[in-house]
């Protein structure tokens, strides 16, 4: 069990240090998700149309309606681009072999992955976060807010790094990523923006009871499902 | 739960036994029915023109793939029961790396070494990396080397664990005469060690001079099984053209 664990953390460990190495995929993560956050809040700008339509106070009041799907749009679409890049890395010099050729289980390689794409992608939320925060001029600062972010970052990593797994082998991995990964993260998504939206607008934690529900749920229910899956995913 | 007593073979003078291995992808056949025995220390290269199914062939013994009929054992355990308990007994070098590009020489020894449950092995891939002569530039990130260099590292990487069994498809592809004479003197010391090697190679020359056995594939099929010692090149050059209608 500790030799697993031991091994899991290894694959974090290589998938962080190469991607702190070469920021290729945290810059185009990064540069995407704060594109759409800031194309979105150009909709709420002073002169735009929308703001001499509404008084000031139904413009707020809008925003807060508006802003968790942006915020998790940013994400989820950023987060694509991540995994679609998380096997297609490994299958470049053959080490995805080399990794299936080690006396480890599959959900080792597995667990590894996910955690390490988890790891990224919440260090990519603790910078947009902030930004978003600016931008929309709302809050994210609550205990809720971050146990859904990290909930729902943990459905996303789970299912995309299988998909992610179940694509590389493919020619249209980009184009089939993306098609296998949203209908099944749609319940997440839900989840995530009316969660978001309900303690934006001034909502207690138990009003986001039933959300967090959904989000752990959906967590644990796909992270049994991908280890099962996984072995069979990345056969040739 | 894999099952480790498996098969009479447990006590069998070989370390490989392929018996009717068939493969196909789709309706595709790639392998039709090889039988091959390899004893502990032999030094086999498999020859064929591409396509011949040589890399297939390999990948089966190396537990990428498994075989549409027939039977590989390894060391005695059944190749269908026993992958797990097979990985740690091999050492495969393709001709891909299999190497991360921005970690250093050392950080990828280190890695491997870690799934593969290495003991001591801060030591274990330093003396590796002094052994396949990349000491100097062991801190050194993997994409500032050299195919040479990069082929040398994904030896050591191969050996990390110990094999008793190597696996190697066409492990000089792309190399210089250096990086090349540096292979053979490593592959030189496996079989000094004893260990079993199978080898793919489209060089005659050099896989008659490294193996101790020699096979020809043809279509799938072992059409020549000799040894080495029988053979002289342009003996070899002749039956090569025999059974694949190619020159070399």
């Amino acid at each position: 069990m500790s030799k697993s664990i031991g091994q899991i953390l290894a694959i974090m460990r290589k998938d962080l240090i190469s991607e702190s190495r070469t920021r290729d995929v945290a810059v185009s993560v990064l540069v995407f998700a704060l594109l759409v956050i800031v194309v979105f809040s150009f909709a709420f700008e002073p002169g735009a149309e929308v703001t001499k339509m509404f008084t000031n106070p139904q413009l707020e009041q809008i925003k807060l309606l508006v802003a968790p799907g942006v915020l998790w749009v940013s994400i989820v679409f950023a987060g694509v681009l991540s995994f679609n890049r998380s096997f297609a890395q490994e299958k470049e010099k053959g080490c995805l072999d080399a990794l299936k050729l080690c006396p480890i289980d599959k959900e080792v390689i597995y667990m590894g992955k996910m955690l390490g794409s988890l790891v990224f992608l919440l260090i990519v939320e603790i910078i947009i976060f902030p930004l978003f925060s600016v931008l929309f001029n709302v809050s994210l600062l609550d205990p809720a807010i971050v146990l859904i972010a990290v909930l729902a970052t943990i459905g996303f990593v789970c299912v995309g790094i299988l998909f992610s797994a179940l694509s590389v082998y493919t020619k249209a991995r980009e184009i089939l990523l993306p098609i296998l990964f949203f209908p099944i993260v749609t319940p997440l998504i839900i989840a995530a923006v009316r969660g978001t939206g309900s303690i934006l607008q001034g909502g207690s934690f138990g009003s986001i009871s039933n959300w967090l529900g959904i989000m752990v749920a959906f967590d644990v229910i796909f992270i049994i499902v991908s280890l099962f899956i996984f072995e069979y995913a990345i056969e040739e | 739960m894999e099952n480790k007593e498996d098969k009479s073979t447990s006590n069998s003078d070989f370390t490989i036994e392929a018996e009717g291995v068939t493969k196909s992808f789709g309706h595709h056949l790639v392998l039709r029915g090889i039988d091959l025995k390899l004893k502990r220390g032999e030094f086999l290269t498999i020859f064929g023109r591409n396509g011949a199914g040589k890399t297939t062939f390999l990948k089966i013994l190396a537990t990428l793939l498994r075989p549409s009929f027939g039977s590989v054992y390894m060391a005695g355990l059944d190749l269908s029961k026993n992958s797990m308990d097979i990985r740690r007994k091999i050492g495969v070098v393709s001709h891909q790396t299999f190497l991360y590009d921005e970690l250093t020489a050392y950080e990828n020894i280190k890695f491997y070494g870690k799934m593969y449950d290495v003991p001591k092995l801060d030591e274990r891939a330093r003396e590796l990396i002094a052994k396949v002569g990349l000491a100097s530039c062991i801190h050194e990130k993997v994409n500032t080397f050299s195919r040479g260099m990069q082929q040398r590292l994904t030896i050591a990487r191969a050996m990390v664990h110990n094999p008793s069994i190597l696996l190697l498809d066409e492990p000089e592809t792309g190399l210089d005469q250096y990086a090349s004479a540096m292979l053979q003197d490593l592959l030189t010391t496996f079989e000094a060690e004893k260990r079993t090697v199978v080898m793919t190679s489209h060089s005659l020359e050099r896989g008659l001079q490294m193996g101790n056995r020699v096979v020809i594939l043809s279509e799938g099929k072992i059409a020549c099984d000799v040894a080495s010692k029988d053979m002289s090149v342009s003996g070899l050059q002749e039956l090569y053209q025999r059974y694949t209608g190619e020159e070399q």
